[in-house]
């Protein structure tokens, strides 16, 4: 049943490349003997039940909880070292921030920009730029003004979203980006990751909704406290390893409608 | 036409004549800069929801403050000994234990505070205990203000160089984490400056409203706007202001300094709370939709 299919070019070092980690609160396992391996140019969808522990395995791969075994590397290099390189960036499922902050969208999508800034962190124009261009990915050059206080809850979810993007990481890593927002958005954003893809980085996608997975994602790891199956979405998305995935319930949702077609 | 005149320059008289005297020139310009350097301070520690935090470590600085005395240090460094030490020592018996955090906060300083008391009343030193609690901006030598703008000078830089660092750690630790920005050290820069903004604070209003200092300027001014650069600006103005006001006020009526100038600030917050354009009770101007 475990696919261990690496996806990479021979020769370029893998974007995500996690080794049998262990994860536990305080005794309590959470995540054990996980592996992946992501190379660049791919969109992973991570999937499994509530509490399989997707969040705490995009924690792991950032470095905010320790595993107790195991090792990670980001483009080859270690958790911390990618992330003051800018290379990986992270939208966690819930912004576990103060939303009454007195900061606007623009102010925001700046802070993706800071680590590539001097210590003042003044912006340079290309860090405009890059803010601009990420507000027009999402649509929200419109209320790039707007105090984040006066956001709608999938507005708030795109202008963090834009922040992630402005900071022009190689490796995606989003914490159910979908959940929240309008069937539009979902297009917009989609549309986004394949666009991302082409330009050769890599997206970790934990989600709910099994028909995106067939729709944009190339790879998909099912997980229920360690990694169940994990490969090229045609081979392990099967009605067989979605029954095992969700604990023997048949989610019936292999035959349900697609939400979008011709994507792959 | 002589009479507006008349009434002005009276009224001038009143704000020039106390800067005849050596120590009301001095007590403005240090009650000014401190008030400014805590309204900034006061920003990042309001929006952090520390506003306890900063009151543990205004009072858990007492004791500091007297062993420095009793030893011919300068102040300061034992405020700063004890400001972080009662940080720290919160944070391990948070951890260590089941007592929740405001317990835990509680708990420290008011142990400090007893220990600062109970020091000072056994070193038998010059230092005078009422100085200490309640402030004496009027009675400040020049020693002390050399030593405040050394540490205001410090404060404010710190405070600059890393103000967005600051602001983005404040907003989303999370995200300051994931791109690579050292938050740990970010912590203590902020409790650092936060033990040495309230040893200059004491100087003006004393430990045990230091913290008004600390918190107040930055409550008005998040009322006052949505921008966290103008709500940095404001508290600066309105802390300043604040003290200065105080400080007449104090002289003109002959009352308690520190409780002059904390009572103007509350009033100013009263001002912003009822009538600030947007968020206050009586809205001037409708908030536009
Ligand atoms: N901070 C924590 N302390 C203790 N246990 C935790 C903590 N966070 C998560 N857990 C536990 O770890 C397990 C995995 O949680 P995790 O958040 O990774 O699940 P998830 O797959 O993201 O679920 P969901 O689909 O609901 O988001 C759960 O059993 C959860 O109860
Ligand atoms: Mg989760």
């Amino acid at each position: 049943m475990i696919n261990s299919a690496r996806f990479a070019n021979q020769n370029d070092p893998l974007r995500i490349e996690a080794k049998e980690i262990c994860v536990d609160y305080n005794g309590t396992v959470a995540l054990y003997d996980a592996s992946l391996n992501l190379g660049s140019g791919c969109i992973c969808g991570l999937v499994g039940m509530n509490g399989a522990g997707k969040s705490t395995l995009f924690k792991a791969l950032m470095g905010f909880v320790r595993p107790s075994r195991g090792t990670i590397c980001i483009n080859g290099v270690s958790v911390r070292r990618a992330q003051k390189d800018q290379a990986v960036a992270y939208v966690p499922q819930n912004e576990g921030v103060d939303c009454s902050f007195p900061v606007s969208v623009w102010d925001v999508v700046m802070m993706g920009r800071y680590g590539s800034m001097n210590l003042l962190r003044m912006p340079r124009e290309s860090d405009r730029q890059a803010v601009f261009h990420a507000l027009e990915r999402v649509e929200l050059v419109e209320l790039q003004e707007r105090p984040i206080s006066a956001l709608s809850g999938g507005q708030r979810k795109r202008a963090f979203l834009a922040r992630a993007i402005a900071q022009r990481a190689s490796v995606l890593l989003l914490d159910e980006p979908f959940a929240g927002v309008d069937v539009r958005t979902e297009k917009l954003m989609s549309d986004l990751f394949l666009q991302f893809k082409n330009e050769g980085r890599t997206i970790l996608i934990s989600t709910h909704d099994l028909s995106h997975v067939r729709d944009f994602c190339d790879l998909v790891v099912l997980i229920n406290k360690t990694v169940l199956a994990y490969g090229e979405t045609s081979k392990v998305f099967t009605q067989e390893n979605i029954i095992n995935t969700f604990g023997g319930m048949p989610p019936n949702l292999l035959s349900g409608p697609t939400t979008t077609e011709g994507y792959r | 036409m002589m009479i507006d005149v008349c009434i002005f320059s009276t009224s001038l008289n009143f704000l020039l004549d106390p800067l005849s005297h050596e120590f009301m020139r001095r007590a403005l310009m240090v009650s000014a800069l401190v008030g400014g350097v805590c309204g900034l301070l006061s920003c990042y520690l309001t929006l952090k929801g520390w506003a306890l935090m900063g009151d543990a470590v205004s009072h858990a600085v007492m004791p500091g403050v007297v062993v420095a005395y009793a030893l011919g240090l300068p102040f300061s460094i034992g405020a700063f000994v004890f400001g972080v030490g009662s940080v720290a020592l919160i944070g391990f018996v948070k951890q260590k234990s089941r007592i929740k955090e405001d317990t835990v906060i509680g708990l420290v300083f008011t142990g400090f505070f007893a220990l600062g008391i109970v020091l000072v009343s056994k070193i038998k030193s010059n230092i005078d205990l009422m100085h200490i609690l309640f402030g004496s901006p009027l009675g400040i030598s020049v020693s002390d203000v050399r030593h405040t703008l050394a540490i205001s000078a410090i404060v404010v830089s710190l405070l600059f160089i890393f103000r967005r660092d600051l602001m983005l750690y404040c907003f989303d630790p999370t995200h300051a984490q994931s791109i690579g920005i050292n938050t740990i050290f970010l912590h203590y820069l902020l409790l650092s400056v936060l033990s040495l903004s309230a040893v200059v604070g004491l100087q003006t209003v004393g430990i045990i409203l230091v913290v008004a200092m600390l918190i107040t300027p930055g409550a008005t001014a998040y009322l006052l706007t949505d921008r966290f650069d103008r709500m940095t600006f404001l508290a600066i103005l309105s802390s300043s202001l604040s003290s200065v006001i105080g400080v007449y006020i104090s002289f003109w009526f002959d009352i308690e300094t520190g409780g002059s100038i904390v009572l103007v600030q509350t009033f100013l917050f009263l001002i912003a709370f009822l009538f600030a354009p947007r968020y206050g009770i009586f809205k001037v101007r409708k908030s536009p939709s």
